[in-house]
């Protein structure tokens, strides 16, 4: 039987410092994170040990370039809610708490944006005047340089790693029909933005291999890493590195409610047909530069189909594991949404693309640039388009272009503000994030895995967190409520 | 794939080299589309960055993961 589809997302942001002089993402992407570490810090009150040495936020010369003493040390902080916020080749990062379902991984990845909304606003409060940091949430500057959003899956270790590959490649080549950010131009070898002036995915044109180990260079489309940081005896942890950031939470939740529940029939051995295709590093690319849906893909048993097709038969496979199976692997209710969903999604592109504009993110992106071009008279290589482009990302809520599509919502701005804060219940980023809001100063290090406490006079005392599923608040609201301390805390759990 | 052939409908129509221009709104919620999409590109005008050309070229990342 499928294992519970624990997942996350963890989101390399683009950032600018503008009027800074010479760019230096590092440190700017450190002091975004010290800054609103810091301001938490001030509202809260408490004595939060910093996870994050050396840089002080308050430190700028006036001459506005950042001070040579900055620590290129990178910064690496555990929030209350769970996530783990740092600086990772040059970006800033969040990686979402362990969320049990999709729709959780919208809510966290949504507060996600929230905090880098407020790290700018912290920020804003210390550089000098004309200064800015800018972030995006995107995966490409446009000059050849591409950076992830990436997602992680609870998997049995017992399935062999041949299987999931075979099952999930056609899977992964074909989901970005609708989990695409949209991006105009293309950066594939020897393709010119004349041949494609607008594609359907921001990173098909990066990836380089079907399967490796690598994430910065020779991307592949099925990733290998194996650091479960859980029990590696019982789990494996999928590391997906192939899709585009989100903006548009239906998109969010599709790309990884589908993506939970095809692992999941992989798991239960439950895809009867081979989708294999002959070439699937170029067919990602074609896939992403057909934005008219129509083009016939190969698979390795001499058949051809769309990629509509293909997405059309995991669905297929998909309604019919619920009813033998079960949905319990995904949360049986967002397991339902996502099935509901995901035939809504492909019946509109089937039927009428330009339908899914308040819905999907590259066709949301398409209908407003395609609007413009024509308002403007301008051709889809106009540097206007480039910068529509990436201000359709920008991250300042007076900025996006995207929040005013009025693209539809799936969770309130209440629950996303709310999961700033505070953990999910369901998983064991539950006893992280309360352990951290009640006892931050007895923390020394938080890992996915452990805790480390200090509490004085013993040696340092770690709590492993091995299984994922536990530390809920089921399991751990009763204790946490009737510890006073975190060295009663230790004692009842026996570390 | 017996019950997926009975259920498709034709795809809109779509040439390989005017994929990008050809792709119309349905002509039932033509009209009111056309108009949010004025109202919308009126909005993006105003808030847009003043020199594109230099934001653009001046906007470069390291790359990642």
């Amino acid at each position: 039987m499928a294992i519970r589809k624990v997942c996350g997302v963890e989101t390399e942001y683009g950032i600018v410092l503008r009027g800074g002089g010479e760019s230096n993402p590092i440190a700017a992407s450190s002091m975004l994170i010290n800054a609103y570490v810091s301001s938490l810090r001030q509202k809260v009150g408490w004595d939060f040990e910093d996870e994050s040495p050396g840089n002080d936020a308050r430190g700028f010369s006036v001459d506005g370039a950042m001070p040579p003493e900055v620590e290129t040390h990178l910064v690496n902080a555990v929030l209350t809610n769970g996530a783990r916020y740092y600086v990772d080749h040059a970006h800033p990062e969040i990686s979402t708490p362990e969320c049990s379902d999709a729709r959780e991984v919208v809510v966290w990845d949504k507060a996600a944006e929230q905090i880098l909304i407020a790290s700018m606003a912290a920020a804003s409060t210390l550089l000098p005047e004309g200064q800015e940091i800018l972030v995006h949430k995107n995966n490409s500057d446009g000059k050849g340089n591409s950076y992830g959003c990436h997602e992680n899956y609870l998997m049995d270790r017992s399935v062999p790693f041949g299987r999931i590959v075979h099952g999930i490649m056609p899977f992964f080549v074909t989901r970005q029909l609708f989990a695409g950010a949209g991006k105009v131009g293309c950066e594939a070898p020897g393709v010119s933005s004349t041949d494609v002036p607008f594609q359907m995915s921001q990173r098909a044109d990066f990836f380089e291999e079907e399967v490796g180990l690598e994430t910065t260079l020779k991307r592949p489309i099925v990733n290998t890493r194996d650091e479960p940081h859980c029990d590696a005896q019982k789990y494996r942890r999928l590391h997906v590195i192939l899709g585009d950031a989100n903006l548009s939470e239906i998109s969010t939740f599709l790309k990884v409610g589908t993506t939970a529940l095809v692992l999941a029939m992989i798991e239960d051995d439950e895809l009867p047909r081979d989708l294999s295709l002959v070439a699937p590093v170029q067919t990602l690319r074609r896939v992403s530069w057909d934005i008219g849906l129509s083009e016939l893909l190969e698979l390795t048993d001499g058949s051809r189909m769309t990629a509509l097709d293909v997405q059309w038969q995991y669905f297929d496979y998909a309604k019919k594991y619920a009813e033998a199976r079960g949905l319990e692997a995904v949360g049986e209710s967002v397991g339902r949404e996502v099935l509901s969903r995901w035939e809504a999604v492909l019946t509109g592109l089937e039927t009428d693309v330009m339908s899914l504009a308040t819905q999907l993110d590259w066709v949301a992106k398409y209908r407003m640039f395609t609007g413009y071009r024509e308002r403007h008279g301008l051709s889809w290589d106009d540097t206007r388009m480039r910068a529509l482009d990436l201000q359709f990302h920008d991250l300042r809520p007076d900025k996006s272009l995207y929040e005013r599509l009025g693209v539809e919502r799936l969770v309130s701005p209440a629950e996303v503000e709310a999961a700033m804060t505070e953990p999910p219940t369901t998983t064991r980023a539950y006893f992280r994030g309360k352990c951290l809001q009640r006892w931050a100063s007895a923390i020394v290090a938080a890992n996915w895995d452990s805790l480390v406490f200090d509490v004085g006079g013993d040696p340092l005392r770690r709590v492993p967190m091995m299984e994922p599923l536990r530390g809920t608040a089921a399991h751990v609201d009763a204790l946490l409520e009737q510890c006073t301390s975190p060295a009663e805390l230790l004692e009842r759990l026996g570390a | 794939m017996a019950e997926r052939e009975q259920k498709k409908k034709p795809a809109p129509q779509r040439q390989d080299d005017e994929a990008v221009e050809d792709a119309p709104a349905t002509s039932e919620k033509g009209e009111k589309i056309k108009a949010e999409l004025d109202d919308l590109l009126d909005e993006i005008d105003s808030v847009l960055e003043e020199s594109a050309e230099e934001f653009v070229r001046s906007y470069v990342q390291k790359g990642g993961e």
